[in-house]
């Protein structure tokens, strides 16, 4: 018998995650008969998927079926990587309105908080995450908010089990926010992007003269200790900068900075970008946009339009869709509605191909996780999903949902409330129908 | 953001015996009302702010080898309907159109009426936002019936051309939901206007804005109440309590005129108004507890209460609303954005439709008020999921004769039916359909809206200027 005292708490979690899942991601699955949309490559009629301990390990058209394999008929069905959701607050906000479930901020010094690893308060159990998951998204990543350099970001897989379980990657990314000065403690948008460049400088500085710092022989700086220090891999061109950002004029000049201190930058909502989509895909910053927003919400997105995802990629910009409504819970209980974000992107110009790449393989490839999800290959997690057909439309259910080759189709919370009063008055302990 | 949203209910209907205006200049009050004399018009019907919509130039027009979804019966394929000098001519598999009537070609694609949104802040909380445009809560006192949300609603608001272009020809706007009673609503017409009085959906009802729950206690809570529920309760009935007084006063006066009339009153003009029967109470109102007791209160003083608004847990209580003929005016998937939305769940439409109560797709936001029809899509593949599925004909009534009767003018608008308003969307494929949007809109006949036309699209004096479309 193994004594848990020899265990680390999170290692004994890890082994016991291990045990409960232990069967299932030994299983051998085989998907056949469906039209699988591998992503990284063409579409294949009557393909076949087989995940093997919990990872892709074939993919095509003529595929031998391993013996004992759990076999899934996916005829007539549409068969996908798992969807990827790239700007969420799921699993660090549980109510909005209720303060203690509020975990995606930080206060940070002087709204630098680059040092915040949101991921740190995600909490496995929180009941937003069956919901997503149910309709067919897999991986999300977790961002800050708030500031003007709201924290790091984390990919992170829905599967059950303890935060370190879920984690992907983490950091994926630095994030920013620019073109609210008053929510950032500051008069003017210029005075934001001077704020951004005394951050950037003071980084670089600080890693040139760490021996000095230490001996408390440098000038004063603009971040704590800890933010300058998380934001070298940025300023090393090594982890992504996402800025938030809408109007043309400052993505304009977060482009710029990008330029100068050669940051790998990306655009996160990106209202105007459409305005200045060719010298986005010049300068390859890719964007994370949605398509269902059209509202001039404020004087720096006068230019948002539903077309802004389409226009983007017909100009060549790499493009991730992301919620962006407005107003209905995108960010954490309606994360599972990017499928829909998807269909309207079509709607609105973008090709079905594109806007599939956009919700899989292209955030994948954004935040330096594309050797791991975002597509049907061999070797990646078993992160599939078997829809009924065409995933974006509404008629249409994900009815086999795989996250790092498991099954989850359990009851979520609204499963369990809709059984209790399907057959009104409901009680709580009349068993449920059927 | 969030904070802002789940406030409204509203109500219109100013002018319950108001005519229909049709001529081309405002119209004076009708003598019954005019006659209210002598320093007194608490009378039922007043209508001070008369609507001068007039119809846009229309033209005959028919729309041949169609879909039709009417809300007023099953699906007819590959017919037609005839629009004509503003109203629905002729509806059906076949329909005889003069000769000089412009003749539109629907192959493949679908016809509804004009979609229904009860619950907006258009022209309230106006784009682009900010201070400037926050007119949607008068948060100075927990009840104020005395406010009008039309009279804060900008015209110019460029979120209206966008709800036209989603489809919705009728929005009901109202005060938001800081107050316990937060003022009249405001039926509009979603039509280019100088001024709000030109967007009024002639003769509609005023509705009533109620709020429950945590709205109201956590904007009053530290400013001398409510801070609970319990004083939320208690604030309602103290504002019944004087409104009955009132109405029996005015009552009184107003059949024998002995002596100089009561005193005036806004709020409890507005209030007396709901007890005679002439103001619709639409009522913000999350939880089924709470809904129950305010159908309580409604039975204590004697209105009734037309719609629960952002009613996630109308499921609950289904069989209750259909007992009492109150509507569910719902979103398909919003919850969890506060601990007294919490048990939202995406069939609650279909449940509540299974419970025989009536189902209203609503919006609470500008962008969502553009898909209502993706909205109601996801409710019905929710209700299919737990083995209540819904039939298109059944959820298009959710997105217009339920919202038209939520209104009191389901003898006006909502349906694909001979003499009713020709306000009619031509949309470009099944309107369930993620892929499809509205092509064409008519608004009594006119056409308002058409997206393969740039020049037929409307833009508010705002976006003059400012919003650079010409460049890609």
């Amino acid at each position: 018998m193994i004594s848990y005292k020899l265990f680390t708490r999170s290692a004994l979690s890890a082994v016991l995650a291990a045990m409960v899942a232990g069967t299932a991601n030994g299983q051998t699955i085989a998907i056949t008969g469906g039209k699988v949309y591998p992503v990284s490559g063409p579409a294949i009629e009557n393909g076949t998927v087989i995940i093997t301990n919990g990872r892709i390990s074939a993919v095509g058209a003529n595929v031998p079926i391993p013996a004992g394999a759990r076999r899934i008929d996916a005829t007539g069905k549409i068969v996908t990587p798992g969807f990827v959701n790239s700007s969420t607050q799921l699993g660090v906000q549980e109510i909005a309105a209720v303060n203690d479930t509020r975990d995606m901020s930080a206060r940070g010094k002087d709204n630098i908080a680059a040092a915040f690893t949101v991921w740190e308060g995600l909490n496995p159990n929180s009941v937003m995450l069956a919901p997503a998951r149910k309709e067919g998204v897999t991986s999300f990543v977790i961002v800050p908010t708030g500031g003007l350099v709201a924290g790091q970001a984390a990919l992170v897989d829905l599967v059950p089990g303890t935060t370190t379980d879920m984690i992907l990657r983490a950091p994926v990314a630095m994030v920013a926010e620019i073109g609210d000065p008053q929510s950032a403690g500051l008069a003017s948008r210029g005075e934001l992007i001077v704020k951004l460049r005394e951050l950037l400088e003071d980084t670089k500085y600080f890693q040139a003269h760490r021996d000095a710092f230490d001996r408390a022989q440098t000038r004063p700086f603009a971040a704590s200790r800890l933010d300058l220090q998380a934001m070298i891999p940025v300023v090393e061109g090594r982890l992504p900068l996402v800025v938030t950002v809408d109007r043309e004029s400052d993505i304009d000049a977060t482009m710029r900075i990008a330029k100068d201190y050669n940051i790998k930058l990306m655009i996160g909502g990106g209202a105007e970008a459409w305005m200045m989509a060719d010298k986005l895909a010049a300068a390859r910053v890719p964007v994370l946009t949605g398509a269902m927003n059209n509202i001039p919400a404020g004087f720096a997105a006068l230019g948002q339009r539903q077309e802004n995802a389409a226009l983007l990629r017909k100009a060549g910009v790499q493009v991730a869709l992301i919620g962006n409504a407005g107003g209905g819970d995108e960010e954490a209980f309606n994360v599972r509605n990017l499928k829909q974000e998807a269909g309207n992107a079509v709607s609105y110009g973008m090709t079905w191909d594109d806007a599939l790449r956009a919700v899989t393989l292209a955030p994948a490839e954004f935040f330096g996780v594309a050797d791991r999800v975002g597509s049907l290959q061999p070797g990646r997690e078993g992160n599939v999903v078997v829809w009924s057909g065409d995933p974006f439309e509404f008629t249409t259910r994900a009815e086999h949902v795989f996250v790092r080759g498991r099954e989850y189709n359990g009851k979520t919370r609204q499963d369990l409330l809709i059984e209790r009063y399907k057959n009104l008055p409901g009680s709580h302990n009349t068993p449920p129908p059927e | 953001m969030r904070a802002f949203l789940c406030l409204l209910l509203i109500g219109a209907g100013a002018c319950a015996s108001a005519p229909s205006r049709t001529t081309t200049s405002p119209t004076p009050r009708d003598s019954a009302q005019a006659d209210v004399g002598r320093g007194g018009t608490s009378s039922p019907n007043a209508d001070p702010f008369p609507s001068t919509y007039v119809p846009f130039p229309s033209r005959t027009t028919v729309i041949r080898n169609v879909n039709l979804l009417t809300a007023a019966g099953p699906l007819i394929r590959n017919g037609a309907i005839l629009l004509q000098n503003g109203k629905i001519a002729a509806v059906g598999a076949t329909v005889s159109a003069p000769a000089d009537a412009l003749v539109i070609d629907g192959a493949g694609k679908y016809v509804t009426p004009g979609i229904i949104d009860d619950h907006s802040h258009l022209g309230v909380y106006a784009a682009p936002g900010g201070n400037a445009l926050s007119d949607g809560n008068e948060a100075t006192n927990p009840t104020t019936p005395q406010v009008w949300a039309e009279h804060s609603v900008w015209p110019q608001d460029p979120q209206f051309p966008r709800n036209l272009a989603g489809g919705v020809t009728t929005l009901q706007v109202l005060p938001g939901s800081a107050n316990l009673i937060g003022g009249r609503s405001v039926v509009l017409k979603v039509v280019p206007g100088r001024t709000v009085q030109a967007m009024k959906f002639p003769g509609a009802k005023y509705g009533l804005k109620m709020a429950c729950g945590e709205n109201p206690k956590r904007v009053y809570g530290q400013r001398g109440g409510p801070s609970t529920r319990m004083g939320n309760v208690a604030g309602y009935r103290a504002a019944w309590i004087r409104a009955v007084d009132y109405r029996r006063k005015w009552d009184k006066w107003n059949a024998d005129h002995k002596g100089d009339p009561p005193t005036r009153d806004l709020g409890l003009e507005t209030l007396a108004e709901v007890l005679r029967g002439n103001i619709l109470v639409h009522n913000h109102c999350y939880r089924a507890d709470e809904m129950a007791q305010m159908i309580d209160i409604a039975h204590e003083f004697g209105y009734t209460i037309r719609s629960f608004h952002h009613g996630v847990e109308a499921y609950k209580i289904g069989d209750l609303l259909a007992k009492e003929g109150i509507s569910a005016s719902v979103w398909a998937d919003w919850g969890s954005f506060k601990m007294e939305a919490m048990d939202a769940v995406k069939a609650n439409m279909a449940l509540i439709d299974h419970a025989g109560a009536r189902v209203v797709v609503h919006s609470d936001d500008p962008s969502g008020s553009q898909r209502l029809n993706q909205e109601a899509a996801k409710a019905m593949e929710a209700g299919a999921e737990v083995g209540l599925p819904v039939s298109e004909d059944q959820a298009i009534k959710w997105l217009t004769i339920n919202p038209a009767w939520a209104l009191g003018l389901d003898d006006k608008i909502g349906s694909l039916e001979t003499g009713k308003n020709a306000d009619v969307v031509l949309w470009t494929g099944d309107p369930f359909s993620v892929y499809s949007k509205p092509e064409k809109v008519w608004v009594d006949g006119a056409l308002l809206f058409d997206r393969t036309d740039p020049s037929e699209q409307w833009r508010t004096d705002f976006e003059l200027g400012f919003v650079p479309f010409n460049r890609n």
